[in-house]
């Protein structure tokens, strides 16, 4: 079982890195849109320290819907999807090794980016930590819930486009509680409830997505 | 004793019109199924129904008398299928592609005997985006090789392949039954698989039904 998701995740990180600049598409998308912002308001930095966490939040929550159809879509149009459902390999497990390897290539760098572009935005000193957690949390919820967007897009004329439609509203309450830790934290208050909403949904997500996102592989190809 | 493989009165529906209807079929170990028709038979859409990637709307699979949907893991670790795709990754090399998914069937110890089998053994390290088309059928052809499957089901696998390469083939399956394994193959080559090989022409079962009008389709 180990063997077979290492055997996977490993397949999917050598060929993202072999052919280059999803990763640095993701966080270059994240980077740039974020620095937009004091652009556009203005660099008010009381006006930015109210609006940085949501600002960085929406912005990590779009550069990883960027990043979904190709989540199956190469593996789909080439034929490895077949041989996939036909491994004797539940698919439940090949879609969560997929799922890891997208997270470790758009969740954990974007995790990494975050800190710097709040500080552009002038995030107060209070957030940053919590800011971090819960992008921990989150950001894995945000490749599963993407997974199931990812598979039923399959085959669709327009797939990007349907996953965002899919996909965007499932993310309303990552982005509520994500934020809404991020400014109790700032304002005094303790982030823990949110942050708990937070690890639920991670705990929810973590069967439910890989089993929904099985499902609609294998109905890609009736 | 031998087992059996066998469908009966598989019907398939396909794109709003019937393909085919109350088609049955059986294979024995030791066994060759040829599956022949013409384009559009529906000869591609059986073996997938066979391999279990198409449901079928109508009828049953068997495996020994049990229906195989009652089993579907055990079904799929005894198949090999070789699609019309060849699922190759053109940034690995043809090693790592043939690896990947004989890992995932069992150990790899016959990776490097397989490449060699079909004759990619001298170009196991360039990576596959320099591959002919001949060449990557010869790659797909090399995964039922480098793991055992007691049941292969190859969907046009002459495809590109060069007089050479259909000769290997030929000898596979040769081999393959003489081991106790059963094939299915559609082709339109003929094809010599080690001797009475039993033949399934498709448009004997053609649908006579349709949904809609073939005048009506064509507007």
């Amino acid at each position: 079982m180990i063997r077979i998701m290492r055997l996977l995740v490993t397949r999917d990180l050598r060929l993202a890195l072999r052919q280059g600049s999803d990763a640095a598409m993701v966080i270059a998308f994240f980077v740039i849109t974020v620095t937009l912002f004091p652009l556009g308001v203005g660099p008010e930095p009381n006006v930015l320290a109210r609006i940085a966490a949501g600002v960085v939040w929406v912005t990590a929550l779009l550069a990883t819907m960027l990043s979904l159809d190709r989540l199956f879509q190469s593996d789909y149009d080439d034929g490895s999807t077949d041989l996939l459902i036909l491994a004797p390999v539940p698919l439940e497990l090949v879609v969560l090794a997929k799922v890891l390897a997208h997270w470790m290539l758009t969740g954990l760098p974007l995790i990494l980016t975050a800190p710097v572009l709040a500080a552009l935005m002038n995030l107060p000193e209070g957030g940053y930590l919590v800011l971090i957690v819960s992008m921990f949390l989150a950001t894995p919820t945000l490749s599963l819930i993407g997974s199931v967007g990812a598979a039923l897009a399959l085959g669709a004329r327009r797939g990007g486009i349907l996953i965002s439609l899919l996909v965007l509203p499932l993310y309303i309450p990552v982005l509520i509680f994500a934020v809404g830790a991020v400014d109790a934290s700032i304002t005094g208050l303790t982030p823990r409830p949110h942050l708990l909403i937070l690890g639920a949904m991670l705990a929810a997500a973590l069967p439910l997505a890989p089993w929904a996102a099985a499902a609609a592989l294998r109905h890609s190809l009736r | 004793m031998p087992n059996r493989f066998s469908g009966h009165s598989i019907t398939c529906f396909r794109g709003e019109r019937f393909v085919f209807e109350a088609l049955d079929f059986s294979v024995e170990s030791g066994e060759a199924l040829v599956l022949t028709g013409p384009n559009g038979s529906g000869k591609s859409s059986l073996i997938r129904i066979m391999a279990g990637l198409l449901a079928e709307v109508d009828g049953r699979l068997e495996w020994n008398g049990d229906p195989v949907s009652e089993t579907p893991e055990d079904h799929r670790a005894r198949l090999h299928y070789v699609g019309y795709q060849d699922a190759i990754k053109p940034v690995m090399t043809v090693r790592e592609n043939l690896a990947f998914w004989a890992s995932l069937r069992g150990p790899l110890d016959g990776v490097t005997g397989a490449l060699e089998t079909v004759g990619l053994g001298r170009i196991a390290e360039m990576p596959a985006q320099f591959l002919s088309s001949g060449q990557r059928r010869r790659l797909s052809l090399a995964r039922i090789v480098a793991s055992t499957a007691e049941v292969w089901l190859l969907d046009e696998p002459t495809v590109g392949l060069d007089r050479n390469a259909v000769g290997i083939l030929e000898t596979l399956v040769a081999d393959h039954r003489a081991g106790g394994g059963m094939a299915v193959l559609a082709t339109h080559q003929p094809i010599a698989l080690g001797g009475d090989e039993h033949g399934l022409d498709i448009s004997r079962f053609a649908a006579r039904r349709q949904i809609f009008d073939d005048a009506e389709v064509s507007q």
